[in-house]
């Protein structure tokens, strides 16, 4: 029965996935048109069958992809935080990693040179200018090096100061304290190196426009990795999930096992930040979606909440894009607002079956 | 003192013919009495009606345009401290640095006994400043219009005779950089970025009315607003001839997603500002008819349709 059910769910998924696909490649600066016909009869108008094939090609799949992905990595981080913290409240921004990642951008930027905008501060410096959208490879592997390093040192910093998972009030208020004092380095941070300032503030507010293909590769290589070990690593939240003793008296190693799911958690959280900023709220909602729906094991759940969690932020993207078109939304706003609405609405739909859903 | 004031009561005793004379007499006062002592009164851009009991003699400026301001109109000697972002001219950047527009350390400013300070009408610190005792104005300088106002308002504030004058100066500049665009380049159409959002300037911005005056095309229309965020589908669509772009925001342009095709990039018709040039295109200050300049003279070199009929320019100032 529940095997049926995960199964017709990661259909919807995969199913969701796609439609939103087609839809995010129709959707783009002159808001929806169809593309299919110019690609598919180029014989009409071959100009606006070139344009269409590079715009489609070389912008809205590759940005449709990466919205994908990104938001499969923070869905995957939020059933994995979830997951090893038993806490429903766990969600990779609350334990401070997205914290951690955002100061481990903002130092990179400074050490590298951030690139101003020209309406920012204007201190004459020369050296390399480098964007957080930049296409560079180089400096890709840089800024997500920098964030995972970030948010896994985020991440145990937290740890370390509710002295283990063991209580989930410490835990959290140990990440709201990590978030807030990284938070206040980072803008420490820009205030000393000001040309960062205008490529933070973009960063902070999450966007997928420069997503090109580079970086739907790494995104899609460590969603793979993280996807895998997550799968692999599931039977360690299932004995967990009863208690660590319990989890130990069944031979499993806990404690490495903890420890690879946190690196886990970092990677997918880290890849997701550098490419695209912070977007809230994804991780968070996604698990308790699938909750809401199915009731399964960690493995088939983290693979649906990495599923739900692509489907979500591609639809928040596809919405950034079409709303006021040409203009965009900053994408995190709309998950911010969306997931925090969902959230809402899940704490106040009864308390029947808020039990069951978190 | 005494001595404007036995100007004042000569010139209603007086004829008229001697009238010239007078003035002269009344001018020669003030400059030898050094300090004007008489209120001075100006409504800001607040609205607020600020009333200083002389013409000031130590400004603290927190926004880099006024700063240059001050300066066009002859006292930059008055400056005794400004924003961290003030650099031009090269003399105040030997003066105290007070934080910046938007974080200016209260203290400092206040430490410097200024008899007014000078600020953006966005900066909060206003209030904070009134409230121990410092004589604020606050003014907003957006776009060409704000320019001309802004400098009308402080050549008051500093009784300068002619800001009115120096202002035409700038302006007939910009016009000059107009004239001397070839006549084909005209039309050109231009994308001007300020920032990686990517974050264009309109036909509303300040470096967007400089491009109408050059007789260039904004590819981003004013309904937009002056700043919009746009999806970089839109500039690909749009495919401008010309690219205008601060250098440090430039690195990568070649590789963003789709942008290798852009005629623009294809035939190099980028112009790269380096930083002090990307000062003075973005800001609403007196150095707008050299950003008229640069801008021009960019389109003159990059402009496609300027380099397919290579007729040297007409009549050039």
């Amino acid at each position: 029965m529940m095997q049926g059910r995960v199964a017709w769910m990661v259909f919807a998924c995969v199913l969701g996935a796609l439609g939103l696909a087609v839809l995010g490649i129709c959707v783009g600066s002159v808001g929806f048109e169809n593309v299919m016909r110019p690609l598919l009869s180029p014989e009409l108008d071959p100009q606006g069958t070139a344009l269409a094939q590079q715009i489609v090609w070389e912008i809205r799949l590759p940005r449709t992809l990466g919205a994908w992905a990104a938001g499969a990595l923070l869905g995957l981080a939020g059933a994995v935080a979830q997951g090893v913290f038993r806490n429903p409240l766990a969600d990779p921004y609350l334990l401070g990693s997205a914290a951690g990642a955002s100061l481990g951008v903002a130092l990179a930027l400074a050490v590298l040179g951030g690139s101003a905008g020209m309406l920012g501060g204007s201190m004459m410096q020369s050296g390399v200018a480098v964007s957080v959208f930049s296409s560079n490879l180089m400096v890709r592997l840089g800024l997500t090096g920098a964030a995972f390093v970030g948010a896994v040192l985020a991440v145990l910093l937290t740890l370390a100061l509710s002295s283990g998972v063991g209580h989930t009030l410490r835990l959290l208020l140990a990440g709201v304290v990590v978030g807030v004092v990284l938070g206040a380095m980072t803008h420490l941070v820009l205030l000393l190196s000001p040309d960062s300032l205008q490529a933070m503030q973009a960063f902070m507010l999450g966007s997928t426009a420069f997503v090109g293909w580079t970086a739907v590769g790494l995104m899609a290589l460590v969603w793979l990795v993280c996807a895998v070990a997550a799968w692999l690593l599931a039977r360690v939240l299932d004995g967990l999930s009863l208690g660590d003793a319990t989890a130990l008296s069944l031979g499993l190693p806990v404690a490495p096992m903890r420890a690879a799911l946190v690196a886990v958690l970092a990677l997918a959280t880290g890849t997701a930040v550098a490419q695209t900023g912070l977007i809230a709220f994804v991780g968070l909602a996604a698990p308790h979606l699938v909750r809401s729906v199915v009731k399964t094991t960690h493995g088939p759940l983290m693979l649906l909440a990495s599923l739900v969690g692509g489907v979500l932020l591609l639809a928040a993207d596809i919405l950034a894009r079409g709303l006021i078109a040409p203009q965009e939304l900053p994408v995190g706003v709309l998950t911010a607002v969306l997931g925090g609405g969902y959230l809402l609405w899940l704490m106040h739909r009864g308390p029947a079956r808020a039990g069951a859903a978190t | 003192m005494t001595c404007k004031s036995t100007a004042l009561h000569t010139v209603s005793l007086l004829p008229a013919g001697l009238l010239r004379l007078v003035t002269g007499f009344g001018l020669v006062c003030a400059l030898l009495s050094g300090v004007a002592a008489h209120a001075v009164q100006i409504v800001d851009d607040r609205g607020v009606t600020v009333t200083l009991p002389a013409v000031p003699q130590r400004i603290v400026s927190i926004l880099p345009s006024l700063t240059e301001t001050v300066c066009e109109l002859g006292h930059c000697s008055r400056l005794v401290g400004v924003d961290r972002y003030s650099n031009f001219p090269a003399s105040v950047q030997k003066l105290p640095q007070v934080g910046g527009g938007l974080d200016p350390n209260v203290e400092a400013i206040v430490a410097l006994r200024p008899d007014v300070v000078l600020m953006a009408k966005s900066s909060r610190v206003g209030e904070r400043l009134e409230a121990l005792g410092v004589k604020v104005v606050a003014l907003e300088p957006k776009t060409h219009a704000d320019v001309q106002r802004v400098m009308l308002k402080i050549g008051q504030l500093l009784e300068v005779a002619d800001a009115q004058r120096i202002w035409r100066a700038i302006d007939a500049g910009v016009s000059a950089a107009a004239q001397s665009i070839p006549a084909a380049a005209r039309g050109t159409r231009v994308y001007f970025e300020v920032n990686q959002g990517p974050y264009a300037a309109s036909e509303s911005s300040f470096m967007g009315e400089t491009l109408t005056r050059l007789g260039a095309k904004n590819i981003v229309p004013a309904a937009l607003g002056p700043f919009p965020k746009l999806n970089p589908e839109y500039i690909v669509r749009a495919n401008p001839d010309v690219i205008m772009i601060g250098q440090r925001s430039a690195e990568g342009l070649q590789t963003r997603p789709g942008w290798q095709s852009l005629r623009a990039l294809r035939e190099q018709r980028v112009c790269l500002f380096p930083s002090d040039e990307a000062d003075m295109l973005v800001r609403p200050g007196p150095r707008m008819a050299e950003a008229a300049r640069l801008m021009a003279k960019c389109l003159e070199t990059k402009s496609p349709h300027a380099a397919a009929h290579p007729e040297p320019a007409k009549a050039r100032p």
